[in-house]
């Protein structure tokens, strides 16, 4: 069973008098477990397309399951929910709450998001804490540590509810190319030793060569998947 | 809901100089209103007192329709002798009742033999009269202290006449009264001491004894214009007029007259606060009036201070609150998180502001401040004091007030869309 199953999606966004088709009915499925890349110049549709996998926008129109989820029929709170749930968020500038140490940044869905009790919650995030190699750094707040150590822990919290999917939003776009390639790297450790999907964009040829699965993205139309993404799948 | 505090405290102490610029406001604001309510209530309580305590008493009884007619001092309409026994024996039940004081008000004229003018005078009973009001033997500002009040024969008489009429303590001086039949009578008096002036009614009148008075007028039967009451606790005074009001609507009048008339009321009988017979209480109404004001204004600070800061909360956190949204935080607990900082920011300012007034209260009571009104020897201390109750209102209404201010923003941080929030620059 594939873990997101999109058929003939579009998204229209309205900008000002004009309507902008972002997204032009695009068909492709992701199974779980996989390490995938959305590539694309910018203004391709990749981020447009991560939202909707992430539940924070909904589609025009077409088919879009999540999880065994018709997520396009999700309200605000349902969608919230469904999202502190199954899927996991890593942005490009980090987005780390400042006045919270890097011990409680990972914590913090294990609290506001879902309820996990104490001793669960110091188990878990002593582990990802330590499968992310930041143990030493924990009662560190964020601006004492570096971009890719930030990254780091963005990634633990991605991971910390147990998601099933990690939606990364060029993650690399800050990170200078060793630190990028460690992060990536990183990610599909993760994917190996935890199970989780991890969908990432990027415009790094680089780094896309790091996917298992690449999906081309031009002007909101995915383009054939590239020989290496099929053979990565087959 | 300890999670939610946590952090929401680390946001406010995040932008330090805001936090305490804010509860510094807010602090101010109950400093404002908590010492204005503690000394305006010390300084209305005063002025209360000496209205009370060094002319009117709490509550007077009259004859109905003599205050409508007070300032022309009507003999037809003072209270026969049958009905002051009848009041005599309701006070006397009245456990509220401190005290009372019987009097005669008269018009007379007032002469030194050489010149004369009009004087106001009160005819009293010295022992009743100085324990209803206590503070009347402290206007004596020439003239001996000690021992009763006056004596038959003596008169007490304002400092503006003995100063006009330059008459000084000891002098003899002549009043000449007109009866209620028109006849005129005079006696001798000595000067016996000068009470200071004090504004009011009542302020500046003389005082003789009750006998005297009766001699003056020639009265056939006791008759009384006022009783002056001192109550044990000046706090229950609604409570006592309501129950003397009741007590004595059975009194009849002279000509059977039925109900006796509360601040108004049916026939024979009138009961008057202190506040019906003194234009201070107009003062006093605006006093309470400036402290209902005060508090509008502090509330106004809150509300706006509070508003301020957690709408540039938001503002400034809209990638955050992106991000949080992002990971699935319900919205719920995004507007928990919000609200949380708005109440501590009441909390923190409302203790912080109560403990400063509490302690600028309690050392205004320690250094004992003194303000000297007129020509009063005696300073008049100033004890301030707050009640509890003012206390936990106005704390509670700086709260609810921080809790509302915040509520926008916090409305606002949990409908906010997360994808317009992230990409916020």
């Amino acid at each position: 069973m594939s873990l997101v199953f999109a058929q003939n999606l579009q998204k229209t966004y309205r900008s000002g008098e004009v309507d902008v088709l972002a997204v032009k009915g695009v068909d492709f499925t992701i199974e779980a477990k996989s390490f995938v890349a959305f590539v694309g110049p910018s203004g391709s549709g990749k981020s447009t397309l991560l939202n909707m996998i992430g539940c924070l926008d909904h589609p025009t129109s077409g088919k879009l399951t999540v999880v065994n989820t018709d997520v396009a029929t999700l309200d605000r709170r349902a969608a919230a929910e469904f999202r502190g749930k199954h899927i996991g968020f890593v942005f490009q500038d980090f987005n780390l709450i400042p006045v919270l140490t890097v011990y409680e940044n990972i914590e913090y869905p294990l609290i506001m998001v879902q309820a996990w009790p104490e001793a669960k919650r110091r188990k878990q995030v002593t582990r990802l804490l330590e499968a992310v190699g930041m143990s030493g750094q924990a009662s560190k707040r964020p601006d004492q540590i570096s971009g890719g150590q930030k990254q780091r822990v963005a990634i633990a919290r991605a991971l910390v509810t147990d998601a099933k999917l990690v939606l990364a939003d060029e993650p690399t776009a800050n990170l200078d190319h060793d630190t990028a390639y460690r992060i990536i790297g990183l990610m599909k450790t993760m994917r190996d030793e935890l199970g989780t999907t991890f969908v990432f964009s990027t415009h790094d040829p680089k780094i896309m060569g790091e996917a298992e699965v690449v999906f081309t993205l031009e002007d909101g139309r995915m383009q054939q998947p590239s020989a290496k993404a099929v053979a990565g799948h087959a | 809901m300890l999670n939610i505090l946590k952090i929401a405290v680390r946001n406010l102490t995040r932008f330090g100089r805001r936090t305490l610029l804010t509860s510094s406001l807010i602090t101010l604001g109950i400093v404002g209103v908590l010492l204005f309510i503690a000394v305006s209530g010390s300084f209305k309580a005063i002025m209360i007192g000496q209205f009370t305590d060094a002319m009117l008493g709490h509550l007077e009884v009259h004859h109905k329709g003599y205050v409508a007619s007070i300032d022309s001092l009507p003999l037809n309409l003072n209270m026969q002798p049958t009905m002051v026994e009848k009041v005599d024996q309701v006070l006397k039940k009245v456990d509220a009742v401190e005290s009372y004081s019987e009097r005669i008000k008269l018009g007379a004229m007032f002469s030194n033999f050489t010149e004369t003018t009009s004087i106001r005078i009160n005819g009293v009973d010295p022992v009743k009269e100085a324990a209803t009001t206590p503070l009347l033997p402290g206007r004596i500002i020439e003239g001996s202290k000690e021992g009763a009040l006056i004596k038959p024969g003596e008169i007490l008489i304002p400092t503006v006449l003995a100063r006009g009429m330059k008459v000084k303590v000891g002098d003899t001086i002549v009043l000449v009264a007109t009866n209620r039949d028109g006849s005129v009578n005079g006696k001798t008096f000595v000067v016996r001491g000068i009470l200071e002036s004090i504004s009011g009614p009542s302020g500046k009148d003389g005082y003789i004894t009750l006998n005297d008075a009766r001699d003056l007028l020639r009265m056939k039967e006791p008759e009384i214009s006022e009783i002056a009451i001192r109550l044990k606790n000046p706090a229950k005074l609604d409570q006592v007029y309501a129950e003397l009001s009741q007590e004595l609507s059975g009194i009849a009048g002279k000509q059977g007259q039925s109900a006796m008339a509360g601040k108004g009321g049916g026939a024979a009988l009138e009961v008057h606060t202190w506040a019906d017979l003194s234009p201070f209480a107009s003062i006093v109404r605006m006093i309470d009036l400036l402290a209902v004001f005060i508090k509008v204004m502090m509330v106004s600070i809150v509300l706006i201070s509070v508003m301020n800061v957690m709408v540039m909360a938001v503002y400034e956190r809209i990638r955050e609150i992106g991000t949080i949204s992002a990971i699935g935080t319900p919205p719920g607990r995004i507007l928990s998180l919000f609200l949380t900082e708005g109440l501590l920011l009441g909390l923190g300012g409302a203790a912080l502001g109560t403990a400063i007034s509490l302690a600028v209260i309690y050392a205004l009571n320690v250094w004992k401040v003194s303000i000297h009104f007129g020509m009063q020897e005696q300073a008049i201390k100033l004890s301030p004091s707050v009640s509890a109750s003012d206390v936990v209102t106005i704390a509670a209404m700086v709260v609810i007030m921080a809790l509302l201010a915040s509520l926008q923003p916090a409305w606002k941080a949990s409908r906010m869309d997360p994808i317009t929030a992230l990409g916020h620059v």
